[in-house]
């Protein structure tokens, strides 16, 4: 049984074709790196697994149950897609804090107006603030609390964008380049929570171009070139044996 | 004429610009949201409008509002209005509501998509994106040009001369008719207090909202 199956997913913008029917399945606890040249539809992919973008066609099937079929989704109304995004969870390459909360707030907002709704029980709000907090710990920024995103490093405020990810609790984490827009210096401590996510069997598809990381990450690699799966395999059929000529210039780019 | 008349004149005169002033606020600003919403909105025959009444309003001026809200109704459907403070607020909730759906409007739009969208993916419904996250950010970005209008709000309650409200600009010049032209000068002194406490409250506010960047 997979978690998740995705298929036949085509998007289009205006005329340009950008998902061309993408199939692809993933297990529980897996983690899917997706590659691929700027423009090949990577973040499209991830932006319509998470009901930002809504595709033409395409199923998504969610423990082998139908959770999405796009080519009736005028028929969804906004709530049920509210409903069924939260199995996914995203982080985003520039983060996208909430600029007004602090860190903890940042983790709590979404947690305590989906549970506590407007009864403000004392109990329940301070069970959310508790398991913020285990959070936080988890990526290692417990102290920094109560500090706002514009006074942590780029690093810290991604980790930060995991943990408020992580708090809805979803089937599958997405990250979109979860460590372009960084300094090279900070890239590190990112990927090394994500690993440990991976450890916990978090089920992760990650768009990412740090392929030393993307190697030894993933269960399984998608490479995408212009809004198709170009080739599928292990990391290690990926990059030893790859077998169509976009894969191979793409990597002999990289490895320039 | 004693000081102390003429201070009393001007205070009576003065009460009516603060009414006009604070009710205007009271009911332009919630109403201005609500023409920059439909200026924004997707559907097309309210953001149409939204956006013509902004450009009439805008392109007018406020005394030409002023006269049109006070005889119109008497003069076109036979329903004088009640009173002339009514005209005035009417003519000014319309004319400032344009003015700052405008200044919402800038707000708004300058909040960057990635801040909605974080929301969605938290499975937030539009209204609870608006109020708990975009707003608030919405209001430190336009405290500056906000405040500014607000300011012009104040002076430009003296126009409500022009349909005879007795506001403090009118006393003033009934002195000086009867040639005393010190209560002119000392009508600025009303103007300079009231605004500068104004000046006051928007920096302090933006201290509040100092605590945070972005
Ligand atoms: N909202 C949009 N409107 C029109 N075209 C779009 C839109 N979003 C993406 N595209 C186009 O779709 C194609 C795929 O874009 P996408 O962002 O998914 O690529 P990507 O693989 O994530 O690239 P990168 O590695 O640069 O992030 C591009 O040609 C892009 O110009
Ligand atoms: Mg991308």
């Amino acid at each position: 049984m997979s978690i998740l199956e995705v298929k036949n997913i085509n998007k289009t913008f205006g005329k340009t074709e950008v998902l061309k029917g993408i199939d692809f399945t993933i297990q529980k606890g897996e983690v899917l790196v997706i590659l691929g040249s700027s423009g090949s539809g990577k973040t499209t992919l991830l932006r319509s697994l998470n009901f930002l973008e809504t595709p033409e066609q395409g199923q998504i099937y969610l423990n082998d149950s139908l959770l999405a079929d796009f080519a009736d989704s005028a028929k969804m109304s906004d709530e049920q897609i509210r409903e069924k995004r939260l199995h996914f969870g995203l982080v985003f390459q520039s983060f996208h804090l909430f600029p007004q909360y602090s860190v903890l707030e940042n983790l709590t907002l979404a947690m305590k107006i989906h549970r506590d709704a407007k009864r403000k029980n004392k109990d329940i709000l301070a069970q959310i603030d508790a398991e913020a907090m285990m959070l936080l710990d988890r990526v290692g920024l417990a102290e920094k609390r109560d500090a706002y995103p514009f006074q942590l490093s780029g690093g810290q405020q991604q980790r930060v964008a995991i943990a408020r990810a992580l708090a809805l609790k979803p089937d599958i984490l997405c990250f979109d380049e979860p460590t372009s827009a960084l300094d090279p210096e900070l890239t590190g401590e990112v990927l090394k929570v994500i690993r440990e996510l991976k450890d916990s069997e978090t089920t992760m598809i990650i768009v990412t171009h740090e392929m030393h990381f993307a190697r030894h990450v993933a269960d399984k690699i998608l490479f995408m070139a212009d809004g198709v799966v170009e080739e599928e395999g292990t990391a290690e059929q990926i990059f030893e044996s790859p077998q169509s000529e976009k894969l191979k210039n793409f990597l002999s780019k990289i490895y320039d | 004429m004693s000081f102390m008349q003429v201070t009393e004149s001007l205070t009576a005169g003065f009460l009516e610009n603060c009414k006009l002033f604070t009710l205007t606020l009271l009911m332009a600003l919630p109403l201005g949201l609500l023409v920059a919403a439909g200026s924004m909105t997707r559907f097309r025959p309210i953001r149409w409008l939204s956006r013509m009444f902004v450009w009439v309003i805008r392109s007018t001026p406020l005394m030409l509002q002023l006269f049109v809200v006070l005889y119109a109704p008497g003069l076109l459907f036979g329903t004088p209005m009640k009173s002339r403070m009514t005209a005035a607020l009417l003519a000014f909730v319309i004319n400032y509501a344009a003015y700052f759906s405008e200044i919402y409007r800038g707000g708004i739009e300058g909040i960057p998509q990635g801040q909605y969208e974080a929301g969605q993916v938290l499975g937030l419904t539009r209204m609870q994106i608006f109020w708990k996250i975009i707003f608030m950010q919405v209001i430190k970005r336009i405290l500056p040009p906000m405040s500014n209008e607000v300011l012009t709000l104040v002076k430009d309650t003296s126009l409500a001369r022009v349909i005879a409200i007795s506001e403090l600009l009118m006393s003033a010049e009934r002195f000086a008719g009867k040639g005393l032209i010190w209560p002119l000068f000392f009508t600025g002194i009303y103007f300079l207090l009231f605004c500068g406490g104004l000046t006051l409250l928007f920096s302090y506010i933006e201290k509040k909202l100092d605590y945070y960047k972005g």
